[in-house]
This record gives structure tokens, sequence and C-alpha cells, in this order.
């Protein structure tokens, strides 16, 4: 460690390369917390549905996802589908399908929350000016439960972030996986992992402080 | 005032688990008149209240408006619930304003107004503005109606949430001790829109503590008692000569403000 001689240049070399492995693991994030707060938001109906049918097969979703590992999920689509001939999947369109399923999961369980946390009252005021049972959850519910539930959806938001760097196992270029490529090719070792944290946390601390604000206008409102 | 029977409530009952709240109400408001319900907490008047509504379901009886029965229909001799669609379509007639105000807090004081009228009535955009902006002028807050609930007092919310109700034009309005949850020195601005409210012409039927407003703006008193009609009439007789001896303790607790009553008790 003593002898160990740093030289930044790697990174000036590669940093279109970890730019682009960057924006790849947000999009990623994005795109699967998209796709897993509209599993979410069924799931959470189908929940709250009092139809044991309904409420009884989201609960096993939600637990075989809350008590296996993601790297587990990951592998079980991206090896495991081809096995029932399902192989229209790229390996990035198959971590998406992973990560949403695991976002879809855990934003059930926000949702769930968030919808038994509005206040009767709202409900109430909403039925007496005659909005049908669909424009109740649409114009009244749903609005509030965001404004609700918008700090977990922003933790939930860098977590998947953070989770994007198991794609690497998988092989799609994100950050974790570029930065091992550069390194294998490089030997770079400090650099490179050093780098790669420091865009992680940088990342992640620059969402947060936009949620934040975002959370700032709206729970104003509440 | 017309004799027309807008809401005709025959035999109401209501039961919550094994306790009956309302053993057998009825009760008839005619068009333009306004309708105090008075009792102690407790005695069903609240209950009746939203049993108008079908916020909570009566479970014998017959609430009618405008002849049409509130709810349910007898269909083959059943008692059958009315669909969610047709109970939203008759809740649209019947105006409701509540203790907590219930504003929708995502939304303006004019997106509070305009939600039903656009939603519920199909009104366009520009027609349900013009509808709010009206209303919140008549309650006197023209000027906040770009403002969120947070951002309002307590009696500038509830007037709010009269215009609220109001301006969709209701057959009736039904107001739940409206002015419980305000600062005493709130409680004037609200009583004063509903007196103008009822000068205007407006059916109202009222939930109220604020016996003085009461007796000045209705036309008939209701007195509840452990679910039943104890004495209904003209306010002078209700607060002048009560005869059931459950509202003369009911009154005298009003100390000073009814003659007979507080010298009764």
């Amino acid at each position: 460690m003593i002898d160990y001689h740093f030289d930044w240049s790697v990174i000036a070399r590669n940093s279109d390369k970890l730019i682009d492995a960057l924006i790849l693991g947000l999009w990623l994030a994005v795109v699967s917390l998209a796709i897993g707060s509209v599993i979410g938001l069924l799931a959470a109906y189908a929940r709250v549905s009092g139809k044991w049918w309904l409420s009884r097969p989201v609960w096993l979703y939600v637990e075989f996802i809350r008590c296996t590992p993601l790297l587990l999920l990951i592998f079980l689509i991206y090896f495991g589908l081809p096995e029932f001939d399902i192989s229209f999947l790229n390996k990035t369109q198959s971590f998406v399908v992973s990560l949403s399923l695991y976002a879809g999961a855990y934003m059930s369980e926000v949702f769930r929350a968030g919808l038994a946390s509005i206040p009767k009252q709202y409900v109430e005021a909403a039925k007496a000016i005659g909005l049908r049972p669909w424009q109740r959850q649409a114009y009244v519910i749903l609005p509030v439960m965001f404004r609700i539930t918008l700090p977990s959806i922003s933790n939930n938001l860098i977590s998947l972030f953070k989770d994007t760097s198991l794609a690497a196992a998988i092989a799609v270029p994100e950050l974790t996986f570029t930065a091992r490529q550069i390194n294998a090719n490089t030997f770079r070792v400090m650099e490179v992992w050093l780098t790669a944290s420091a865009l992680y946390l940088v990342t992640a601390y620059l969402i947060a402080i936009l949620l934040r604000l975002l959370e700032r206008r709206y729970a104003a409102i509440r | 005032m017309t004799d027309q029977p807008l809401l005709q409530a025959t035999a109401v009952h209501k039961s919550f688990g094994d306790v009956e709240v309302l053993k057998g109400i009825d009760l008839t408001v005619r068009q333009g008149q306004v309708v105090s319900l008075i009792g102690a907490s407790g005695s069903g008047k609240t209950t009746f209240l939203r049993c108008v509504n079908l916020l909570e379901e009566h479970d014998g009886g017959e609430i009618l408006l405008d002849g049409d029965p509130i709810g349910y229909r007898d269909i083959g001799g059943k008692r059958r619930r009315l669909s969610e669609a047709k109970v939203s379509a008759q809740r649209a007639r019947i105006g409701m304003v509540f203790q907590q105000f219930n504003l929708f807090p995502h939304l303006t004081a004019g997106d509070n107004v305009m939600l039903g009228l656009t939603k519920v009535l199909g009104k366009s955009k520009a027609e349900a503005r013009e509808i709010a902006g009206h209303w919140l002028g008549r309650v006197g807050l023209a000027e906040r109606r770009d403002h969120y609930p947070y951002q309002l007092s307590g009696g500038q919310q509830q007037r709010v949430a009269i215009a609220r109700a109001v301006a969709m034009q209701p057959r009736l309005l039904l107001f739940d001790e409206v002015t419980s949850a305000l600062d005493p020195e709130l409680v004037a601005e609200v009583l004063g829109v509903m007196h103008a409210l009822a000068d205007a012409g407006m059916t109202m039927l009222l939930v109220s503590h604020e016996m003085l407003f009461v007796r000045d703006v209705s036309h008939h008193v209701v007195f509840l008692d452990k679910g039943r009609i104890a004495q209904q009439g003209r306010p002078a007789d209700v607060f002048d000569n009560p005869e059931n001896e459950r509202l003369r303790s009911f009154l005298g607790r009003f100390h000073g403000l009814f003659g007979r009553a507080s010298a009764a008790s």
C-alpha cells in the first residue's frame, strides 16, 4: 500500500466510459422505479382489496422478493427465463425486469402504508361532492398519497441506484462493470474503485438533495 | 318556502354493532326550509345527517329526496343498495359541510371548489372557474382562491368548504357542527355565511351547538334524545316551551340563554 503510486491519468483517459456507465445506471434505476411503482400500486390495491385470491398471491410475491437476495433474482431471470424459451430479453432488459420486480415489492409496501394513512375525512369530502369511486382515487386519494409517500419513494430511488451495481454480475455495462473492466485493463485498482465510489456517492447525494427540494415543495401543501 | 317535501325520512334506523343509534326517525324538510337538529352528543344527530348522504348506511326505513329513495331500492320485496355510480349521483344533489372542513389539501381554494364542478357536473374549466370565483366572492374569499388550505385560517377554510358545497347547486345542504372546530372569534364569520345562504332560500339541514344561531335561523328545530325525536317544532316552541324533560335539562346547560329553560333546570 505504501508503495502504491497514484496515477489518475487512467481516469481522465476513461472518463467518457465512466460517465456513460453512470448515466446507464441512473437510467436503469429511474426506469425500474417507474415500472416498479406501477407494479407496486397495483399490488397495494390488491393487498387492500379484501379479496384473498388477489391479496394472497401478492403477499407471496412481496415476501419472496423481500426475503431473497436481489442477485439471486437477477440470475433467476437472466439465466432462468431462456430455459423456458423466453429469450427475447437482452441483458439490460433482463436486469430492468429484475430490478422492477424488486422495486415493485418494496413500493407496494410503501403505497399500502400510504393508502392506509389517507385521512378518512378527505375520502368523505370526495364522496360528498359526488365523485365516483375511481374519481376519488384519481383526483383525491392518489395525489394525497403521493405527497405522503414521497420521502419513501426518494429513499427507494437512491437504494435502487446503488443496486444497479449488481447488474455487473450479468455484464451490463453500468458503472461497477465498467470500473472492473478498466481495472482489469490498467491494474489501477485504487484510482478506478475510488472514482467509481465517488461517482456513486455524489450522484446519490445529488438525487437526495433534489428529492428533498421536491418534498419540501409538496410537504408545505399537506 | 313551499309545501313540497324535499327530504322525507321515515322510520330511519341505524345500528353500529349492537348499539342502536337511530331508533326510527321521521323527519320532513320542505324546500327553502332550515331545519336544525339539536341534542346531547351521542343522541344520533350527526349519524342521521350522515345517513342522508350515505356516508353511513341506514339499516331500516327510507329517506326520500324529491321523492327518490336515497341509497336503497325495493326490488321484488328485497331491500337492495344502489350501485356506487347511482349513489354518487345522489350525493351530488346533496351538499355537505363537515366539522373539520375536509378541504382537499393538495388543491387551492379555487380548485377545491372547481373539482366537483368539472368532474361531477361536467362543466368546462372556464365555466367552473367563473362559478368558483362567484361563490368564493360570496363567502368573502375572492382574493384567496390561489391559496392552499394550510395557508388559510380555520374560518376561511370552512368558508371555502361552504363555497365548495354550495357551488354544486345542491337541492339540500347538510351542515355537521361546522363551527365546533373553530376558535371562538372565527365562529361568527362562518355563521354569517350560513345565515346569508338561509336568507337566500337554500334548503338546509344542520346539526349545531350554536343555540342562538339555531334559534335565529331555523324554521323548524328537532331535539333528538337517544336516537329518537323527543320534541320538535318552531324554534320559539322548542326553546321557550320545552315540554320534554330531557330537552329542558339539555337547554339548561346553555345557562341564561333561554328564559324558561334555564329557570326550569
